[in-house]
C-alpha cells in the first residue's frame, strides 16, 4: 500500500513539475501579407472552413483550447504543429512559386480526398473540422480551379 | 646574398611554371569535356550530376514499374541525396532560380516517397515527374529520353522513360502497358 501511495505521489511531482517547462506558443497578433485568403479570392464559407479546420495547425496562430496548455498534450500539440507548417504554412502561401503552389494544392485536394487531413488525432476533439460531403466537395472544387489558374 | 636572391628567383620561378601547368591542365580538361559534350556546353560536373538525378528517377520510376513499394522508397531516399548535391554554379541567374525552384519542389516530393505507401508514392511520382522534366529542359541529358503518356492516371499523367516501350509507372502490373510516347527528348 505505502509503495503506491508513494510512486502517486512522484507522479503527482512529475504532473506539476513538468508545468513548468516552457513550450513555444503558435501564437501571432498579425497576419501577414502573404495570407492564403488575403490573396485569393476565397468564398466566405471557405475561409470560415479553412480556419476552422486547417489553421490550427498550418498557420502561425493557433486558437489553444485550454487543455492545450497541459502538459504533455501541449507537447504533443507542438509537435504536430512544427510539422503542419513545415509542409505548409498558409500565412506564407504568396512567398512560394507557382511551381510549389501548384504542388501544395495538388496535395491539398489528395488529401481532402483520401480524408488523410484533418488528422483524425485533431478531429477527435475538434468535431467541427470534420468535412461533410458536401464540403469537401466544395473546396476541392474550388482548390482545383485556383490550380488551374495558376 | 647573392645566393639568397638565387635561390628566391629559382622558387619564384618554380612556382609560376607549376600553378601554370595547373591551369593548362585544367583547361585541358574543360577542353575535353566540351568535346565530349559540345552540344551541350555544359561543364561535365554539374551535367554528371543532372545525370545522377535522372539515373536516381529512372530507378525509382521501374520499382514502381514493379509495383515494390519497399525499392521505391529507397530510390526516393536516394534521389533526395542526388538532388542535394546538384550544383547549377555554371549557368545564367534565370536558369538557376527556376532551377533551385525545381529542385525544391522535386526533393519535397522524393521526401514524401521515401516515406509514404503505394498509392502516395504515385501521387507524389507526378508531380516528381513534371519538375524532373523541366529540369531536363534546362540542363539537358546525353541520352535520349521519351515522354510517356497515361491517359487514365488522375486525368492523364506523364513520365519519362530511358525506352520507347511503354512499362506503366502508375499502374505498374495492373496496367503494365497502357500509355503512349508523346514526345522525344534528345
Amino acid at each position: 500500500m505505502k509503495i503506491v501511495k508513494i510512486i502517486a505521489i512522484i507522479l503527482l511531482v512529475a504532473f506539476v513539475g513538468i508545468q513548468f517547462i516552457p513550450t513555444t506558443r503558435n501564437q501571432s497578433d498579425t497576419v501577414p501579407s502573404t495570407d492564403f485568403m488575403l490573396v485569393n479570392n476565397v468564398p466566405e464559407t471557405i475561409q470560415k472552413k479553412l480556419q476552422v479546420s486547417c489553421y490550427d495547425c498550418h498557420s502561425n496562430n493557433t486558437q489553444y483550447p485550454w487543455y492545450n496548455k497541459i502538459q504533455p498534450v501541449a507537447w504533443f500539440l507542438e509537435d504536430h504543429i512544427k510539422e503542419g507548417k513545415a509542409e505548409l504554412n498558409f500565412n506564407e502561401w504568396d512567398s512560394l512559386s507557382s511551381r510549389r503552389k501548384a504542388s501544395k494544392l495538388r496535395s491539398i485536394i489528395k488529401q481532402i480526398e483520401n480524408g488523410e487531413m484533418p488528422l483524425n488525432s485533431y478531429t477527435l476533439i475538434h468535431n467541427e473540422a470534420t468535412f461533410t460531403e458536401a464540403e469537401a466537395e466544395e473546396l476541392i472544387n474550388f482548390i482545383t480551379q485556383l490550380k488551374d489558374s495558376l | 646574398m647573392k645566393n639568397l636572391k638565387m635561390s628566391i628567383a629559382a622558387m619564384l620561378l618554380l612556382a609560376v611554371s607549376f600553378t601554370n601547368a595547373q591551369e593548362k591542365e585544367k583547361m585541358n580538361h574543360d577542353h575535353g569535356d566540351m568535346k565530349m559534350d559540345h552540344s551541350k556546353m555544359m561543364n561535365k560536373n554539374s551535367d554528371a550530376k543532372a545525370e545522377a538525378i535522372l539515373s536516381d528517377y529512372f530507378n525509382l520510376k521501374d520499382a514502381l514499374v514493379a509495383d515494390d513499394t519497399k525499392k521505391v522508397a529507397q530510390a526516393g531516399t536516394k534521389l533526395v541525396a542526388t538532388l542535394k548535391a546538384f550544383d547549377m554554379g555554371s549557368y545564367t541567374k534565370e536558369q538557376q532560380k527556376e532551377l533551385a525552384d525545381i529542385i525544391e519542389d522535386a526533393t519535397e516530393h522524393a521526401e514524401h516517397i521515401s516515406e509514404s505507401a503505394i498509392d502516395h508514392q504515385r501521387e507524389h511520382f507526378k508531380t516528381l515527374s513534371k519538375d524532373i522534366t523541366d529540369m531536363v529542359a534546362i540542363t539537358g541529358t546525353k541520352s535520349t529520353l521519351y515522354e510517356q503518356f497515361c491517359p487514365m492516371y488522375d486525368k492523364g499523367s506523364a513520365w519519362l522513360s530511358t525506352s520507347n516501350e511503354v512499362r506503366n509507372p502508375y499502374y505498374g502490373s495492373k496496367m503494365l502497358k497502357c500509355g503512349k510516347v508523346q514526345k522525344t527528348i534528345q
